[in-house]
């Protein structure tokens, strides 16, 4: 078996033709409500053994919900399941295990401070005693690593993987149950393009082995170039299945929305001014003694928008974190020619708000809102302290605060128009747009922007980049981080690259593309900087 | 999308949970061979059948509105706050200290000035914890349970070694003089022509008490501090976003909670024994925690099941009297109510959660 | 000082902290799979008041260990119920089920035994003998060996030697089975465990089984020591575990040093309550709250990084 793997994997065409292939997996009428919403709706889907099948849909779908049923995570209101052509029951993941099912999270299910090992284990052992399930699983798991290209150490703990190498992990736990259905999740969202490149050899050579893959993203440049048939959802509902061939993505994209989107930001080239924001050998060091940041260099001008590029985890967050006050650093940071403090008591969100640096943080059900507050509440977090909204030196003017409230959250298109609502019971959108009507309303000096978009639909994505680009028209400073390279490269005047803590270099979105990027983004600079700021 | 309306989500549940509770409570006598329903009657006629029993009852009600706004301030910052009986204990004993120190002229003085003895003394003991808890990361549940202990053997020393009457036998102070004496329901009553009990303990910081609860909604509700302790509580990742010092809010809850511990002593020390005794909080501290669940952190809720509680705490005196059951039986209770108004709460709303669904299908259906 | 002293002191130390291992180790396992237990406290009390009775109603503390642990294996059901079935807060459950055990074993003693909430004393088999291991007359007499060993090592209740037999197992069902390293799994990571295809909710209950039997021995044990049930017997012994737990870092190799230390603690305090050292006086109560205060050091200070088992204390939701 091993030896005929390499020839499957030097050839991408599938041994068996998908046209004619059976069926692998059949979903007839899967319906799922959580609570009060109607989560999947009536859905049907058929995958041909050995093809990889894509999922495509905006955040909220249901994509991850109806993968979720088939691998028993979550029990569907109504629906049957087919394996193979026979009908089963997923009653829970047992069962879809026993059923030839395996599935990689978009949130890796690894247990933090074991080993490779113990996690592939875990589950799936040989008897009551460790020490005999270990040793059976090292030797299964050099094999299985040498066929796939996925070699990890298997004494590692989780917690010191990179996690690219945490995903393989969770790809070999399914493999060391003998899947032959493999589920991915957003597999690339955490990943660099070279390590999504890597995954998709894996799972090209897996293909060729003759299992069956689906793969759930929302990025329609991998549905493109890995997949053999694909499936939209929307709201819940099926809109689609096509062959892969026969599509392209605009189609895909009206599908998913159920209107023509325009994937350009319609914006004129910046006119630069004055530098706002300064940041000189930035260093951040976390409170696990991990050096986040490593002597960064940026500057910021007037009327432009600096975009991060990067991927996840490369110091991106505590980057915004330190410029945003609630994490600690060394080095020099100016706004407006004025030195920040970063440490002691002038370092905290407060002192920075007082500077004219608003902050949208990348979490925002974390950080940017209190879930459990109404509205009006989160429309003066983070600027309580400010007078207008007190009616003395203790007591809160609510009342002035839900009128304010009310009227910033009609100006930013907030649905439902209700400041009395509490934050939680508006969508992905509507939250974001609280937090940017209540940060770009206070007509900040200096933006710091983390993931604008994440979780977001993609109607709202159109008002919220014109909201940012209509701030830099005004001549404000922005600094926006995000995951999502499209975004970089639609909204940046001028791009920076986040590797491991340093910035790997500059560029500027009419002199580069998404290769280089790409490159830069997994450490590998090649080419000229378009800033000659940054010293040797 | 909210499942369920909000009434009943303020009201329903706990009321179902009180309910379930009771029930079991009930279960409890019968299996001891007692009948509940008398024990209902003895207890209700005990608690509000006479003056006397209403002061008692009061008296009682004044301990729990301080404790249950105490336990809610902290848990406002999800702080538990499980110290509230060595934190009563040290108000104790500043109120004590201060009704001890000099002899008072008229209670118009002496009052504040306990409260103030009996708010720092409270405050105090919880800070250490609350400095733990927010530098060293002590967890604060153990803390301050360690500190209920330490505060028991403290105040046991100091009362044996320094206050206790040379010569006397019992373990207590002097008694207070008469210028610290708190007017009695009897006496600020009977000007208005009512005749209250003279030996019922209820005194003016049962006004206090509800002065207290209404202050907790404006710090709570109202004030800058109340929402940023608020804040804090429900996201710290979000607080230190926002610039709130989660140091300072965890220091500033845990002291006023703190405080309105130490407060209660102006009611049970300084109001009714008028002298320190030893274990002179009896519980109350912990029943806060009961309280405080049970009113929903709110202060009408809180008063309202402080209220409960002095009907159970004086019904069970009387119990113990006529019917021969234990005064544990309210323990008993306490724990049941703990149980299911805070453990249990799933239990009673996912089915509610449920029908309301269901309830609102059919409506649109129709 | 002489050595007997010591040995005194040594031997009452074991006495003392047999207790407090039993309940720390029952702690570790609930612990390590997630779920915090307030509620040892509660269950050790429960667990004493039942042995107490049963074994004066039928003699023989054999019984009287049977429901010990069963009572205590009720509240650790209770538990399980509120904190793994109804997801409930822990703290509280735990925080309840401690005065429903201070409520209950009152009100229902006085019921049964009309003695104020005791039980009547236990005498005979309603004790637990104390075995003398071989040969411990026989050495008595070699220097220093002997009376250690007849002394200290020899001459205590079944109860001791099977807590201490648990360490070592404790250990090898965490670090060296199957079921330890789900349980170990499901304390830091549900969703991974739940993923595997195992249940979350069968692992945390088997959890506080263990935890509910190891209560019921430590309760059992304690009303065997004293010759019935007082009121209130626990005496914060449960809280004085969960610190030990924590001083422990989790660990059961730990745990036997911290219950050991704690021993030692309550042992010198028992026997030098009313000495004064010179002109020095230390008072009863500082004895009283030493262990305490120590916890509250330790916490503070010199515990260094124990981490706790990450999922603890929040019950696992699976449905979003």
């Amino acid at each position: 078996m091993v030896s005929t793997t390499h020839e499957g994997r030097q050839t991408p065409a599938a041994p068996i033709a998908p046209s004619t292939a059976p069926l692998a997996i059949e979903l007839r009428g899967i319906s799922k409500a959580f609570g009060p919403v109607q989560a999947n709706k009536d859905i049907c889907i058929s995958v041909r053994k050995g093809t990889i099948h894509g999922i495509i849909g905006e955040n909220g779908a249901g994509k991850s919900t109806l993968m979720s049923i088939l691998y028993g995570f979550y029990k569907a209101d109504s629906g049957t399941v087919l394996i193979n052509g026979k009908e089963v029951q997923i009653t829970d993941s047992q069962a879809a295990i026993a059923a030839g099912i395996g599935m990689v999270f978009q949130h890796f299910k690894l247990v933090e401070n074991f080993s490779v090992l113990e996690n592939v284990v875990l589950g799936a052992e040989d008897g009551g005693l460790l020490m005999p399930s270990l040793g059976k699983a090292r030797k299964l798991l050099k094999q299985l690593s040498d066929e796939y290209e996925l070699s990890v150490d298997p004494d590692a703990l989780i917690e010191d993987l990179s996690v690219g190498h945490q995903q393989r992990v969770e790809i070999l736990k399914a493999l060391y149950r003998q899947a032959d259905i493999l589920i991915l999740d957003e597999p690339t969202g955490v990943l660099t393009p070279a390590e999504a490149d890597h995954l998709f050899r894996i799972l090209e050579g897996l293909k060729a082995q003759g299992k069956t893959i689906i793969l759930i993203t929302h990025k329609l440049r991998e549905i493109m170039n890995v997949t053999d048939s694909v499936s939209v959802m929307r709201r819940g509902e099926m809109t689609a299945t096509v062959s892969t061939a026969d599509t392209s993505p605009e189609q895909l994209a009206e599908l998913m929305v159920g209107r023509k989107v325009l994937l350009e930001v319609d914006k004129t080239p910046a006119t630069p001014g004055a530098p706002i924001l300064e940041v000189e050998k930035l260093t951040v060091v976390d409170s696990h003694g991990v050096t986040r940041v490593k002597g960064v260099d940026l500057t910021v001008r007037a009327g432009e928008i600096l975009g991060i590029a990067g991927v996840a985890g490369n110091g991106q967050t505590e980057l915004l974190e330190v410029l945003g006050g609630y994490q600690t650093g060394t080095g020099v940071i100016r706004v407006n020619g004025q030195e920040l403090d970063l440490t002691g008591k002038a370092s905290d969100g407060q002192s920075r708000r007082a500077r004219g640096i608003a902050h949208v943080p990348e979490d925002r059900h974390d950080e940017g809102l209190i879930l459990n507050f109404a509205a009006w509440e989160n429309i003066v977090f983070g600027y309580h302290h400010d007078p207008e909204y007190q009616k003395n030196a203790w007591i809160m003017d609510n009342a002035k605060i839900k009128k304010i409230a009310h009227e910033k959250m009609e100006r930013f298109d907030t649905r439902p128009l209700n400041e009395k609502l509490e934050a939680k019971s508006f969508s992905g959108g509507n939250q974001q747009k609280i937090v940017l009507a209540r940060e770009i309303e206070r007509n900040p000096d200096l933006l710091l922007i983390g993931q604008p978009t994440r979780g977001v639909d993609i109607g709202a994505i159109e008002f919220i980049h014109q909201q940012i680009v209509a701030l830099r028209d005004q001549g404000k400073a922005i600094l926006l981080v995000s995951v999502e390279l499209d975004e970089i490269m639609a909204l940046s005047d001028r791009i920076a690259v986040m590797f491991d803590g340093n910035i790997m270099g500059e560029r500027l979105p009419s002199e580069t593309n998404e290769q280089e990027l790409g490159m830069l983004m997994a450490g590998i600079n090649n080419g000229a900087d378009a800033t000659l700021s940054e010293g040797a | 999308m909210q499942a369920m309306p909000k009434w009943a989500d303020a009201v329903l549940i706990p009321l179902i949970s009180i309910l379930l509770a009771f029930f079991f409570s009930g279960l409890t006598i019968l299996a001891i061979g007692k009948d509940p329903v008398v024990a209902i009657q003895t207890m209700v006629q005990g608690a509000f059948g006479s003056t006397n029993g209403l002061g008692y009852t009061l008296y009682y009600t004044t301990n729990f509105i301080f404790t249950g706004l105490a336990i809610a301030v902290a848990y406002h910052a999800r702080l538990f706050n499980i110290g509230g009986e060595g934190q009563v204990m040290l108000g104790g004993l500043g109120v004590a200290l201060v009704c001890l120190a000099i002899d008072w002229p008229h209670w118009t003085l002496a009052l504040p000035a306990a409260m103030v003895g009996g708010a720092v003394f409270g405050a105090a003991w919880a800070f250490i914890p609350a400095y733990l808890q927010a530098k060293r990361g002590s967890h604060i549940v153990i803390t301050t349970m360690m500190f209920n202990f330490i505060a028991s053997a403290f105040v046991g020393y100091i009362l044996l070694n320094y206050l206790k009457v040379p010569g006397s036998m019992s373990t207590e102070s002097a008694g207070f003089s008469a210028g610290a004496h708190l007017p009695t329901f009897h006496e600020m009553l009977a000007p208005f022509g009512i005749n209250f009990n003279k030996n019922a303990p209820a005194n003016i910081s049962f006004l206090i008490a509800l002065l207290a609860a209404f202050g907790f909604w404006v710090l709570i509700w109202k004030t800058r501090l109340g929402y940023e302790i608020r804040s804090f509580g429900e996201s710290e990742s979000a607080a230190k976003y926002a610039g709130i010092n989660p140091v300072r809010i965890t220091v500033i809850a845990m002291m006023i909670s703190g405080a309105l511990c130490g407060l209660m002593a102006i009611n049970n020390v300084m109001g009714e024994a008028e002298r320190l005794i030893d274990n002179a909080p009896e519980g109350a501290g912990f029943i806060g925690i009961a309280v405080a669940l049970m009113g929903r952190n709110h202060p009408i809720g809180i008063v309202l099941a402080a209220l409960l509680f002095g009907f159970l705490y004086q019904g069970g005196a009387e119990l113990t009297f006529w019917e021969a059951i234990p005064r544990e039986l309210i323990i008993v209770i306490q724990g049941l109510v703990i149980m299911f108004t805070g453990a249990l709460d799933n239990m009673v709303r996912a089915p509610l959660e449920k029908l309301f669904l269901t309830l609102r299908k059919n409506k649109k259906g129709a | 000082m002489d050595y007997l002293t010591v040995l005194q002191i040594l031997d009452s130390t074991v006495r003392l902290a047999t207790p407090l291992l039993l309940t720390c180790l029952a702690g570790l396992f609930s612990e390590r799979a997630g779920i915090v237990d307030i509620g040892l406290e509660g269950k050790l009390l429960v667990a004493a008041f039942m042995s107490g009775a049963v074994a004066y109603v039928t003699g023989s503390i054999w019984l009287g260990l049977l429901a010990g642990v069963a009572a205590s294996l009720v509240f650790s059901m209770i538990h399980g119920l509120a904190s793994i079935t109804f997801q409930g807060d822990q703290l509280i459950s735990g925080v309840a089920l401690n005065f429903l055990a201070a409520g209950l074993t009152v009100v229902i003693g006085q019921s049964w035994f009309a003695l104020g909430g005791r039980t009547p004393p236990l005498s005979g088999n309603g004790r637990f003998g104390e075995w003398t291991l071989p040969f411990s007359d026989a050495w008595s007499k070699i220097p220093v060996f002997g009376p250690t060993y007849s002394e200290l090592i020899s001459g205590h209740t079944a109860l001791t030697y099977i807590a201490l037999i648990a360490v070592p197992l404790s250990w090898w069902v965490l670090y060296r089975t199957r079921f330890g390293l789900r349980l170990r799994a499901v304390g830091e990571n549900p969703s991974a465990v739940d993923t595997a295809g195992i249940s979350v909710v069968r692992l945390r209950y088997m959890a506080l089984i263990i935890a509910g039997v190891l209560c019921g021995l430590a309760g059992t044990y304690l009303a065997s020591l004293a010759a019935g049930f007082v009121k209130d017997m626990s005496a914060g012994r449960g809280y004085i575990a969960l610190a030990a737990l924590i001083f422990a870092k989790w660990r059961p190799w730990y745990a036997l040093s911290a219950t050991l230390i704690f021993g030692f603690l309550e042992a010198v305090g028992n026997r030098y309550q009313s000495i004064s050292i010179g002109d020095f006086v230390i008072p009863v109560q500082f004895m009283q709250a030493l262990p305490y205060i120590l916890t509250v050091v330790i916490l503070a200070g010199f515990i260094g990084k124990a981490i706790p088992p990450r999922a603890g204390g929040t019950p696992y939701v699976k449905e979003r």
